[in-house]
């Protein structure tokens, strides 16, 4: 391979000559060291490299050598439960390596290459194959059979296959390709991170992603294979509405990118996640869980590259049949890394100094989640999606900054966390006025077969109460309540309900957590029974005041720490609802016979 | 060594100079002015012959021809040594308190090296600031990162210095409802003041002094009228002797460093002349890569008996929280405690801003075991109640007090106790967690029990003082 030398160094950004050779968004390695960079720009012989490491130390005259190859991402079984920092370097092993800081120049493949893997094939010698077929499984861990597939683009007869114990570089089988080559067979896959894996076809996603959040799943609820955002300025929690749905979420497979965010949120994940329960198969969270963590001091070069090192992950899950989600917190940092390489490049700067081709690079990166047929001669039978979850740190709060502006173009849904919401302790401080969701017809058809025929009514009506309460409140604060007519202070309490006892959810307290969509459809029922019952009470005569303080309100309070196994409760509630509501205030017996007339 | 007197261009705190070979990024580079000034300076950027110096100490005093640069072919670097303790540098380090140069144990770059991921171990244990209003609402945990947003005119130093004095770590508690004792260990104090005033530094060193914490600090001292490139310098040389004291020496070490603001305009002054495209309001589009370079230096290591945590402050100009810097810092940090003008304008001390701070790892430090049981539920009701009292008050302020329901005007009586009792206190009034927490409960006592929502029956029956009513 050919040798080039460094003939400026600023920052991030290494400009090298005699690099006649290699091609744009070539890896190539730097320095008596060998640090890891990757082409982003070629002028003549003189190539622009960013740097994945720290470059202190490095100057004129010193080599970079070439490899020839674009950088790729090592896909195989030992993903699920690794960290990984932007470039896939394991930083556990790392860790092992080198100690407790990250040093220069230490790096490690990508997949464990002495673990032995049990591989058992699903194909036999003699079989017809294609890329994307499936040819065996690796029972990865307890929750994930790790599929392992031909790699796309090639395609022949099966010669030879045998289960058995495997390294993952080891040859698994061979296969006779059309033109009478044999190749060998290996469970690790190698692809470049900036390449979209291929698939059969894109299609259409019906089927929501439950995060068990309610204000999501009920509210704002997104697909599988679906782009949402979450901008919302620091302390109004971002962080743990993305760890809610890295936790809580039905995918199979979680990747989790903190992109140049703080240390201590990937330790706490770290250390969480191992220990936490998922609700769907019984085991760690971790089990399912692949992290790419890039905080805000590691290099930043490496935090450009490690989203598309996530997703190229994910897509490979995805071809396994697989439904994933990818959390990338926070893409603000991302479009920063871009925003600086592209100043030490000295391109013209576009708004607030972020490349002109920002917009191009969001949305490319969010049209790579969406549901797919996946590749292979079971296409059509195999389908597997990625979701994509971006969080997005805009400054100053500011929502007309040109990341969010880029990303509210390309994603569906549209989580707004609120400061004044977090402020007043208002968990998780989704805004339901300003946040949106256009995925809403599509999960329509799940509801009424999974839920009920009614939820999607339901939560159109409490949207609609929400919404008035917002007109209304203007009123209450220029006049007071009372100004109110009866009807629409009803209303303002139910409001409050939705509000406390719906939206409002504490993701620290192991009984609210999460929330099944049934539950937050018998929560709405309940809420929307109390609210009807409540204006047929007032209207055959009953004080507001009694009303207001009826006992079954305590209950309805509580309801949402109900588990599942407690539907009974709802029921009984409701009675409790149609008992103390019928036209009299609680506990005021002459009322209840007065009303009872009319019952 | 190579020395070289082929200074092409002057600008600013900028030296181009032309000619050179072998020179590395990062590297550092001694400067000496006609005038016989000396400047220390490193190296911005490399282009074939040609490097582009910054002066950490100023370009007064040079000229293009006369300029001799040596090359000294490693980076900035600071030599340190528990005879560190105790003693007051400049912002590059050198001892300026009269005494003697420290004999280093050992020679570390400023730059530091980012902690592993996974190496990292999380923050959990609780610090008592002896402050109602950090302890109660927004506690900072060994590791953190937890900066003050302030004002000019506000009390952050005197907050700063509070802490610094009374910071204490409690032992775990068997019992749940039992706070643990404070424990003695190796504490110490590394404090960076970049571009403040004399009279603040003087406040500092004052304080370390008379409470004799001075045997415990490390002070590096950048004041207003030193240069100001070289408080780009200041807070790496402040936290690479943190880092050595913590994981070397197995120290618990708070850093303060005061104040965030004139280190970012140092760097935006820098980047000016640099002719870099600017971020948003001049500052440079690195700021906060930069800056988390400076705080993701908080935190513990696993298996390392030390810590670091880190209290910057910063003034946040004309009081506006969306400006870039503590913007910026906020998403870095982990939480931030807002000081309020109004507060202190009434004489409250400390005037912390108790809504809109935040301590991120609060979960995680309080509780049984690490303080009490009840903590967390009684935090989170003294911040609702706090909370609704405002807006009632606010309320009351357009409708008149009368329009007030009987709960509301609980809840504003509530407000103004909670104000005049549990966040103000003496500047040398230290109230441990437990002191803190029963005067928490005082207050709550003051509304309605029904009003108790956030709070587990179990701790109201076990807590709430028996003689209030209900």
């Amino acid at each position: 391979m050919e040798q080039g030398k460094i003939v400026k160094v600023a920052g991030p950004l290494v400009v090298a000559e005699g690099l006649v050779e290699s091609k744009m968004y070539d890896l190539v390695r730097v320095g008596a060291e060998g640090l890891m960079g990757e082409i982003i720009e070629m002028r003549g012989d003189r190539a622009s490299i960013q740097v994945y490491e720290e470059t202190e130390g490095l100057g004129p005259g010193n080599p970079v050598d070439a490899t020839g190859a674009p950088l790729s991402v090592e896909l195989g079984p030992g993903l699920l439960e690794s960290v990984y920092d932007g470039v896939q370097r394991p930083l556990d092993v790392l860790e092992r390596m080198a100690g407790a800081f990250l040093a220069r120049g230490v790096t490690a493949p990508g997949l464990d290459r002495e673990k032995q893997w049990e591989f058992v094939p699903t194909v036999s010698a003699g079989d017809t194959v294609t890329g994307g077929d499936i040819i065996g499984t690796v029972q990865e861990n307890v929750v994930i059979e790790h599929r392992i597939m031909v790699p796309p683009g090639v395609s022949g007869t099966i010669a030879d296959i045998a289960g058995g114990t495997y390294t993952v570089t080891d040859a698994i089988g061979h296969l006779k390709t059309a033109a009478g080559e044999t190749v060998p067979l290996m469970m690790m896959q190698v692809w470049p991170i900036r390449m979209p894996r291929p698939y059969t076809r894109r299609i259409s996603a019906s089927e929501p992603l439950t995060t068990g959040t309610r204000v999501i799943d009920t509210f704002f609820p997104i697909v599988m294979g679906g782009v949402a955002c979450i901008p919302g300025p620091f302390g109004a929690g971002k962080t743990v509405t993305q760890h809610q749905i890295a936790k809580w979420s039905n995918a199979e497979v979680v990747i989790f990118i903190g992109c140049g965010e703080r240390g201590n949120e990937m330790t706490d994940v770290l250390m969480e996640f191992p220990e936490l329960v998922d609700p769907y198969s019984g085991e760690p969270l971790m089990k399912r869980t692949v992290l790419v963590a890039n905080t805000s001091n590691m290099p930043v070069a490496a935090r450009e590259a490690s989203v598309y090192t996530g997703i190229t992950m994910a897509e490979y899950f995805r071809d396994m049949g697989y439904n994933v989600v990818l959390q990338a917190d926070s893409t603000s940092r991302w479009a920063e890394a871009m925003r600086e390489i592209s100043g030490r490049l000295e391109e013209m700067p576009g708004d607030e100094g972020f490349p002109a081709y920002l917009g191009t690079k969001l949305a490319a990166f969010y049209e790579r989640a969406g549901k797919v047929e996946c590749l292979g001669a079971d296409s059509g039978v195999r389908n597997g999606s990625v979701s994509v979850v971006g969080s997005v740190s805009p400054p100053g709060g500011d929502l007309s900054e040109p990341v969010v502006q880029n990303t509210l173009r390309v994603v569906k849904v549209f989580w707004a966390l609120q400061d004044q919401l977090a402020f007043q302790r208002h968990f998780p401080a989704i805004d339901w006025l300003t946040s949106y969701s256009l995925y809403l017809d599509k999960v329509e058809t799940y509801w009424r077969n999974e839920v009920s025929e009614e939820f999607r009514s339901r939560r159109d009506e409490c949207m609609a109460i929400l919404q008035r309460e917002n007109e209304l409140a203007e009123i209450v604060r220029l006049v007071g309540l009372e100004a109110l007519s009866a009807e629409e202070q009803i209303l303002m309490e139910t409001a409050k309900t939705i509000r406390e006892d719906f939206l409002q959810q504490n993701a620290f307290r192991d009984d609210d957590q999460f929330s099944s969509l049934k539950q937050q459809d018998l929560l709405l029922k309940t809420i929307l029974l109390f609210h009807e019952r409540a204006i047929e009470a007032h209207g055959s005569g009953a004080a507001l005041k009694d009303i207001f303080v009826a006992p079954v309100r305590e209950r309805i309070t509580r309801a949402k720490y109900l588990g599942l196994n407690d539907i009974d409760q709802y029921e009984s509630i409701a009675s409790d609802i149609e008992t103390q509501l019928v036209g009299g205030g609680a506990d005021d017996e002459a009322r209840a016979v007065y009303a009872g007339g009319e019952r | 060594m190579r020395e070289y007197m082929t200074t092409r261009d002057i600008v600013g705190p900028l030296l181009l100079i032309e000619s050179v070979s072998d020179v590395t990024y990062g590297e550092l580079v001694e400067l000496e002015y006609p005038d016989g000034t000396r400047s220390l300076g490193n190296v911005l950027e490399v282009n074939g012959d040609v490097a582009l110096v910054q002066a950490f100490e100023g370009t007064r005093g040079s000229n293009p021809s006369q300029t001799k640069a040596r090359f000294l072919g490693r980076s900035l670097e600071l030599g340190v040594s528990r005879d560190m303790l105790g003693r007051v540098f400049d912002g590059l380090g050198r001892p300026n308190d009269g005494g003697p140069e420290i004999i280093p144990d050992k020679r570390l770059s400023i730059y530091g090296s980012p902690i592993n991921p996974t190496a990292r171990d999380f923050p959990d244990d609780f610090i008592q600031t002896g402050v109602s209003a950090i302890d109660g609402l927004n506690p900072l945990v060994r590791g953190q990162k937890l900066p003050i947003f302030s004002g000019s005119g506000l009390p952050h130093n005197e907050l700063a210095a509070q802490i610094a004095r009374q910071a204490a770590v409690l032992a775990r508690s068997a019992q749940d409802d039992v706070v643990g004792e404070k424990l003695e260990g190796e504490f110490a104090v590394v404090f960076a003041a970049m571009g403040i005033t004399f009279e603040d530094a003087d406040f500092f060193t004052t304080e370390f002094r008379t409470t004799s914490a001075i045997e415990r600090a490390v002070l590096f001292l950048n004041l207003a009228d030193d240069p100001a490139v070289e408080r780009i310098a200041t807070p790496r040389m402040a936290l690479t002797a943190a880092e050595y004291l913590a994981y070397e020496c197995d120290m618990h070490v708070l850093v303060i460093l005061t104040d965030m603001t004139y280190y970012c305009e140092a760097l935006r002054e820098v980047s000016a002349a640099r002719k870099e495209v600017p971020g948003r309001r001049g500052y440079p589009g690195y700021l906060y890569t930069d800056l988390a370079t400076i705080y993701e230096r908080a935190g513990r290591i696993k298996g390392r008996a030390g810590s670091i945590t880190q209290v910057p402050i910063l003034s946040m100009p004309d009081d506006d929280k969306t400006h870039p810097i503590p913007d910026l810092t906020g998403y870095i940090t982990e939480g931030q405690i807002i000081l309020d003008r109004n507060l202190h304008r009434r004489g409250i001390y400390p005037p912390v801003a108790v809504l809109p701070s935040l301590s991120r790892l609060k979960q995680k430090g309080i509780g049984p075991g690490k303080t009490r049981e009840d903590h967390a539920d009684l935090s989170n009701q003294l911040f609702g109640a706090y909370a609704r009292g405002l807006q009632a008050k606010e309320l009351a302020v357009i409708l008149g007090e009368a329009a007030l329901s009987d709960t509301d005007k609980a809840f504003v009586a509530f407000a103004d106790a909670f104000e005049d009792r549990f966040i103000r206190q003496g500047k040398h009034e230290e109230r441990t967690v437990e002191e803190t927490l029963t005067l928490g409960w005082e207050l709550v006592s003051l509304l309605p029990r029904s009003e108790l929502k956030r709070i587990k029956d179990e701790y109201v029956a076990k807590y709430l003082p028996s003689d209030s009513e209900s």
